[in-house]
């Protein structure tokens, strides 16, 4: 299982599904393992109802069908698939309201889901996905991208409440692959995947939609930065030691 | 339960039951994929290493189990498809990374047949298409694996010093070394412009690359006498920088051809240009870049030539060099936004008040001025 997951390190990010794929027929005895551990890009589909988008994953999937966070309905129709309860499912509604106008704020366009169900523990689990296709033909605002995705999966425990305040155990996952094509430079793209967890005790008092938005988007943040200065920055590191632009750095002088 | 696995994998490895290679089938894959992605999934409440989420109560997997249905059968993988999956993992391994993928790979496989036949099937295509570097005995210096150095299966000439090395692909060693025969020598009057290319070539790469390796081979008319005829050469420049221990890898490759065209005069040469990196503490990132680029200049003497095509090579990498700088210093503030902002437009934290939650919406949308 373990040289299974080193495996998955080093596919190229792109590739990934079909790394799981080929992982799930050599290993079928390890395939809960693998399928939790292992996140792929998100799919979505349209509610016939309300023709709004949603996310496709496990926390809204019951056989082949998923439930809409819009019209509380699986697509395709279902008899007896579970649902929120009606307490659970009116903070269910609130949260995609918000999240859908945090999504905006941040991503400028994509889609984004939550979806809450009852946990064994007098708790909940909360899933909130988005999902962004900032290419061109996208919704990329500036146009640079070629191809450019952006895929994140925050799922929070949300304990009992003990004493006025209640735990909040975060797993975020961001799976993102950019690619630029010009005539001058070529393609340049960069993806990757990068997993973090995070855990609060926090004061009930400001609501569980408050905290938990805020552990999101405090931890979106810190992965955007880490994608972009570690991971990022380490490539360039690199093609700058396999080439180092001593002569680009000797014509940079006079101007710094 | 574990037949109900085993049902649930059915479309995912009904693809591999017909004879197409593995290759063909990624869409399948990814359809059957997700249509086989839940119900081992949710059957299991596994308390695994990162401490995810609680899947659905054990009632719900049940039903779901239910749903799927029985008809489907056992399948099992045939040797082929093994081997096939396996050297698609073998071949997609980042540079300097084949050893490890190698390693895990024989652990997932446990099957030494299948795992001994892809093996000596993937590592020599991997070799070429990296172009590795390994060290000849008897102190004759370097020599590129590549296709345009190939003899045979696993002998691969060295143009600088007229040796041919023998290689084991499996264990990316040279294993010993010959004279080259003169047939498998360019003519005199080939070698004089190679040879003056490959100084000229080698001297540019000790200045340029801290760690890169150049060759330059005959790939069209070899035999050529004298002038009158048309003949090609390829220069090939191969860098790796491996820090496994700092979890991170990278190459840089390029390949260069070069068409002298005796009847009119003119080289006309075609670059291709490919930069790789891999960091993977905590995470997995992958650089692939790649460029062509074109440029020509005069037929002249081999020394002259020589110069003229070094140069031309040496300001076409600097540039490409210099804009993949700039597509760095562009990341964080133009092409990653188009992913996702550092903050809103606002500046600001988003503004998730402590008001109730059934008019927080409402609050909210007010405050950032969106009409809803």
């Amino acid at each position: 299982m373990e040289a299974a997951m080193g495996l998955m390190r080093r596919m190229p990010p792109r590739h990934s599904e079909t790394a799981l794929s080929a992982l799930l027929s050599l290993l079928p005895q390890h395939s809960s393992d693998l399928l939790s551990q292992v996140d792929l890009p998100l799919q979505v589909l349209c509610d016939v109802d309300n023709g709004k988008e949603f996310i496709l994953c496990e926390y809204n999937r019951d056989a082949d069908s998923y439930r809409s966070p819009w019209s509380n309905k699986y697509h395709p129709p279902l008899e007896d698939g579970p649902y929120p309860s009606s307490e659970l499912r009116k903070l269910e509604i609130e949260a995609n309201d918000i999240f859908a106008i945090y999504r905006d704020q941040y991503y400028e366009g994509g889609i984004s889901s939550v979806y809450m169900w009852e946990d064994d523990n007098e708790g909940f689990v909360a899933c909130f996905l988005i999902k962004k296709d900032g290419s061109k033909t996208g919704h990329g605002r500036r146009g640079c991208l070629e191809e450019g995705a952006w895929d994140a999966i925050h799922v929070i425990e949300v304990g009992p409440e003990e004493e006025g305040t209640t735990r909040y155990c975060l797993t975020s996952t961001v799976m993102l692959s950019l690619t630029t094509d010009d005539e001058s430079s070529g393609t340049f793209s960069l993806s990757g995947s990068l997993r973090r967890q995070m855990n609060m005790n926090l004061s009930v008092a400001d609501g569980h939609l408050c905290n938990m938005g805020k552990m999101i988007e405090e931890m979106e943040g810190k992965l955007r930065n880490s994608l972009d200065q570690v991971y990022f920055g380490k490539t360039r590191e690199m093609v700058c030691t396999l080439r180092p632009p001593a002569e680009v750095a000797q014509m940079r002088l006079p101007d710094s | 339960m574990i037949s109900i696995f085993v049902f649930s994998l059915f479309p995912s490895l009904s693809c591999f039951t017909n004879q197409k290679a593995f290759t063909d089938h990624y869409l399948l894959l990814h359809i059957s994929l997700s249509l086989s992605f839940s119900s081992a999934f949710l059957l299991f409440l596994v308390p695994n290493k990162s401490k995810r989420f609680r899947f659905f109560p054990l009632k719900f997997a049940l039903q779901r189990a239910r749903k799927i249905g029985m008809a489907e059968e056992e399948t099992e993988l045939s040797e082929e498809q093994r081997k096939e999956i396996a050297k698609w993992f073998l071949l997609n391994a980042p540079a300097g990374e084949i050893q490890y993928v190698a390693k895990d790979l024989k652990s997932v496989l446990n099957d030494d047949d299948v795992y001994n036949e892809a093996v000596s099937e993937a590592f020599p295509v991997y070799n070429k298409s990296h172009m590795i570097c390994l060290e000849m005995p008897g102190r004759f210096g370097d020599v590129l694996v590549t296709s345009y150095g190939e003899l045979q299966d696993n002998e691969y000439l060295d143009p600088k010093t007229a040796q041919v090395a023998i290689v084991d692909h499996v264990k990316q060693v040279c294993t010993e070394v010959r004279p080259a025969t003169d047939e498998e020598l360019p003519s005199p009057y080939i070698e004089e412009y190679r040879c003056a290319l490959d100084i000229e070539m080698s001297k540019y790469v000790g200045e340029a690359y801290p760690k890169g390796f150049c060759s330059v081979y005959c790939t069209n008319g070899k035999d050529v006498e004298g002038p009158g005829s048309d003949f090609e050469l390829v220069v090939v420049i191969s860098a790796a920088r491996l820090s496994p221990q700092n979890f991170c890898n990278g190459s840089w490759r390029s390949i260069w051809n070069i068409e002298f065209k005796d009847d009119i005069q003119i080289l006309e040469l075609k670059g291709k240009l490919q930069v790789g990196a891999h960091y993977f503490e905590e995470g997995n990132v992958q650089l692939d870049a790649r460029h062509e680029c074109k440029d020509s200049t005069l037929f002249q003497s081999p020394d002259d030539s020589a110069v003229s095509i070094a140069t031309i090579i040496r300001h076409h990498e600097t540039e490409y060099l210099a804009s993949l700088e700039a597509s760095y210093l562009n990341l964080p503030d133009t092409t990653f936004k188009d992913l996702r902002r550092k903050l809103p437009v606002t500046r600001t934290l988003f503004p998730w008040h402590n008001t109730s939650q059934f008019s927080l919406t409402r609050e909210i949308s007010k405050e950032l001025g969106i009409g809803k």
